[in-house]
């Protein structure tokens, strides 16, 4: 081990102050600088955080963006999310494959370049799309494969690669990025025009109780998808005992098919960050954290640069917008790579530098979240749907959407449409306007908030979006008729297996064999009692574990066995010679056939 | 310390106990046997396995962690619980490879007690046969992941009881394992033979060396009662 790399490891270490709640930040940097965080460098950075080895192993094991095996110094991420697959990613993966001479997983072998599959990273609107070190690369086709690699092939840097910058601040200096916005409709919510800060000014001349009152009389609900009612979550924290609390930003937007609050974090930064020092006034806290996921670290320079000019401007900090004892200000903590993470009391896990676990409830992040104080998690378009509310009022904000579902609500529309992107409608649209919208025909199915949510056909496209019949955090994904629900269904759960943390039996184990169920069907070798199987199996996993995750991967098939059951029983086989139609007897006497170096006399090809 | 009582219903049967108890443990003192596995008393329950998981109220909670409250109505022993239950316990056998015929743990262990008494003689499921390994390199102890459930009590008794941190989990999801603090074998951490760690293990994941069959089979822990019995105050059938 070389005295530089000790030296390194340490520096790291103290640029975080040895802080064990920093965890994240040492490994990520460790990995960014190395290309791996080593079993050396687990040892080091054990000793220099005050922890125990395994502990450090613990967490560099749990994210995939971290690896304790070197990687190149490019590492290209291909999104293989299902709606990737519709826009050819195959054929994008092939070229990758050809043009760099390895297979996914693999690093070629002058260890410049790794190639590796990745889940959803917030762009199904211009899939294919991959990742290579933060860059985002969007619309991939073969052809752009060739001009990709023969670059990196060059000069090895993803930053030299000659890219066309997006719309809106996908083209500011500190972003230079080719993702577009895709911003197809704006409300008057969170698109709408609006005096700067003003949200945040009203609410400073209001006590903290007077601005929780008027969250509350907008009937405000989670934009993340479960719905919470956000003033009650910051009446609960507020009440809370506790001197030091915290006000937390969920941007780990990961559930396949929404990358709404992408748009927001670029465009609305200012709104957002306005919404957190709301939150922050109104629960008492003077540290609000954004937790951002690995996948839009290209969007980090230029919130950092935000957060730097609030401060400038006197917006963050002591006295925080000139609020006398106000003391309020925002860090950026960065994910490396967990789905899970998006589930709150895993981003708090995550931001305390642990393995991405949820955590046990009671007690709830209100009472005891993050370094055991009173926590609120809110979602990136709550928080600026709360700065439209403390700017123009309750009332205002729910003139428009249903009664249990008052205002607007970011969709992140893809698939099989010709506009996809994302659009703010009211609360209360039926699916079959929504579809006419965004340009969608001959339509089989869509996926009301991603694979969590509900896989529906034609004959619930009368029923609304809101919080009281096909709720979602924003992703609507689209299929046509030519789509194949079985795959479509098999690819989600392979993606629940990938995500789940593994903590608790039911999702660890459950959702692997509700995934081999499936491609046990989709093989051909179903029956009936398959079908069965797989909804009590559902059913199981749902009700028993332990967090969200869990209580929703089974939709996927739950759904489409409730919609689409034509579609399963329509491959299924009706066991004929006594056999289970999975057993194929050849196969099984294979290996020993290989052994005996000769072929079985009774069953003959 | 608390004066208070709080008086809920399991299964129609009224049950007393304390503030901030668990229901798992009000139902203990009132001689009401709630299966669980990963759980053990003295350590902050962990919350993993899900056999536990009782309906409060129409919604599942897990009875090891969720408080007991006032008036609330628990479903233990029902047939829809049990079918999720042998479930889960169901999953634990398929994603190990379990073997107690050959393990020295039988008859006193936990997942094989629990199966017995869930009425559960062969997994349902399909067998994962995960490639699993195991670590002998400690001269008093050893560890086969092939039979280890992920409950976490190792992890949490080495911590909180033996002030180390011999175990710990790696990976996530399926690929989710018990590691220890060294950069390869048990040999290499301060685990000793006498820590908690080492012997509170409800499966044969982590088992002493020598210690093989000691007791035979026929006069271990399960061998003659159910597992749960101890906590059942009457002597209802078990099925």
């Amino acid at each position: 081990m070389s005295v530089e790399f000790k030296q390194t490891i340490k520096e790291i270490c103290e640029a975080c102050g040895n802080d064990r709640s920093l965890m994240m930040d040492v490994v990520i940097a460790t990995q960014k600088r190395f290309g791996c965080v080593s079993n050396e460098a687990m040892d080091l950075i054990a000793e220099n955080m005050n922890a125990h080895r395994v502990e450090v192993e613990g967490v560099v094991s749990f994210y995939s963006f971290l690896s304790p095996d070197p990687k190149g110094q490019v590492v290209i991420r291909l999104c293989n999310d299902v709606v990737d697959q519709m826009q050819g990613v195959q054929a994008v993966a092939e070229a990758f494959k050809k043009e760099l001479g390895i297979d996914f997983g693999q690093t070629t072998p002058d260890g410049k370049i790794t190639l590796e599959w990745t889940p959803c990273i917030g762009m199904c609107d211009q899939a294919p799309a991959a990742l290579i070190n933060d860059m985002v690369f969007t619309y991939l086709s073969t052809d752009k494969v060739r001009e990709i690699t023969d670059e990196l092939k060059k000069h090895g840097d993803p930053e030299q690669i000659p890219i066309r910058y997006g719309d809106g601040n996908n083209a500011h200096d500190l972003v230079k990025s080719m993702v577009n916005n895709g911003l197809r409709k704006k409300g008057a919510v969170i698109f709408g025009q609006h005096e700067a800060e003003k949200g945040v000014k009203n609410a400073l001349s209001m006590s903290a109780v007077e601005v929780i009152r008027e969250v509350k009389n907008a009937r405000l609900r989670g934009r993340g998808g479960a719905g919470f009612p956000t003033g009650m979550k910051w009446e609960f924290t507020r009440a809370a005992d506790g001197d030091k609390k915290y006000i937390l930003c969920n941007a780990d937007e990961g559930e396949p098919g929404t990358f709404k609050d992408r748009v927001i974090l670029t465009e609305r930064a200012d709104l957002l960050f306005e919404g957190m020092t709301i939150g922050g006034y109104a629960v008492g806290s003077d540290e609000g954290i954004l937790y951002l996921r690995a996948e839009y670290a290209y969007l980090r320079a230029f919130l950092e640069n935000v957060l730097k000019e609030r401060r400038d401007r006197g917006l963050l900090g002591k006295n925080a917008c000139g609020k006398d004892g106000f003391d309020f200000d925002i860090r950026i903590q960065m994910g490396a790579g967990a789905y899970i993470c998006g589930e709150e009391t895993a981003l708090i896990s995550s931001c305390e530098g642990l393995r991405g676990d949820p955590k046990n409830r009671p007690p709830f992040p209100a009472q005891k979240g993050y370094k055991e104080c009173p926590t609120s998690v809110n979602n990136v378009e709550t928080f600026c749907a709360v700065a439209r509310i403390l700017d123009k009022g309750a009332a205002w904000f729910s003139e428009v959407g249903s009664q249990g579902s008052p205002s607007t609500k970011l969709l992140s529309v893809s698939g099989d449409c010709t506009n996809p992107g994302v659009y703010e409608f009211p609360f209360g649209m039926r699916v079959d306007d929504l579809l006419k919208k965004v340009g969608a025909q001959d339509v089989q199915a869509v996926l009301i908030g991603g694979p969590s949510g509900q896989l529906i056909g034609s004959a619930d496209f009368e029923r609304t979006i809101c919080y009281d019949d096909l709720a979602t955090g924003g992703s609507v994904i689209v299929f046509n008729s030519k789509r194949n629900i079985l795959e479509i269904v098999g690819q989600y759960m392979d993606f629940f297996v990938e995500e789940s943390c593994g903590y608790c039996t039911p999702c660890r184990v459950g959702n692997v064999l509700l995934r081999n169920g499936i491609e046990k069907i989709i093989h051909g070798q179903g029956e009936k009692a398959d079908l069965d199987y797989l909804q009590e199996l559902g059913e199981t996993v749902k009700l028993a574990s332990r967090c969200g995750l869990g209580q929703t991967s089974p939709n996927p098939v739950l759904t489409s066995l409730k919609n689409f059951r034509a579609v399963y029983e329509a491959v299924l086989i009706e066991p004929t010679d006594g056999q289970q139609p999975s057993f194929d007897i050849k196969a099984a006497l294979s290996v020993s056939e290989d052994l005996t170096g000769r072929k079985s006399e009774i069953y003959k090809d | 310390m608390s004066e208070k009582t709080i008086t809920f219903t399991i299964d129609g049967v009224e049950v007393k106990g304390a503030p901030g108890q668990t229901i798992l443990d009000a139902a203990d003192a009132a001689g009401i046997y709630i299966p669980r596995l990963c759980h053990f008393k003295g350590l902050n329950p962990h919350g993993s396995c899900r056999v536990c998981t009782v309906i409060v109220n129409g919604r599942p909670q897990a009875a090891c962690t969720q408080p007991i409250a006032e008036g609330t109505t628990v479903e233990n022993d029902t047939e829809d619980i049990k079918k999720h239950r042998s479930n889960i316990v169901d999953m634990m056998f398929v994603e190990g490879n379990h073997f107690c015929m050959f393990c020295e743990k039988s008859g006193n262990c936990e997942l094989q007690a629990l199966a017995y008494r869930l009425g559960i003689c062969a997994p349902k499921y399909p067998f994962q046969f995960p490639d699993c390994t195991l670590d002998a390199s400690h001269p008093d102890i050893f560890i086969d992941r092939n039979r280890c459930i992920l409950c976490g009590r190792c992890v949490q008794a080495s911590k909180d009881l033996d002030g180390k941190c011999v175990f710990e989990f790696v990976g996530r999801g399926a690929e989710k394992k018990i590691a220890v603090n060294a950069e390869a074998k048990l040999s290499d951490t301060n685990v000793d033979v006498t820590d908690r760690a080492v012997n509170i293990c409800p499966v044969g994941a982590i088992l002493k060396k020598r210690e093989g069959f000691k007791i035979p089979i026929g006069e271990r822990m399960y061998d003659a009662q159910p597992i749960g019995s101890d906590i059942e105050s009457d002597t209802k059938s078990i099925k």
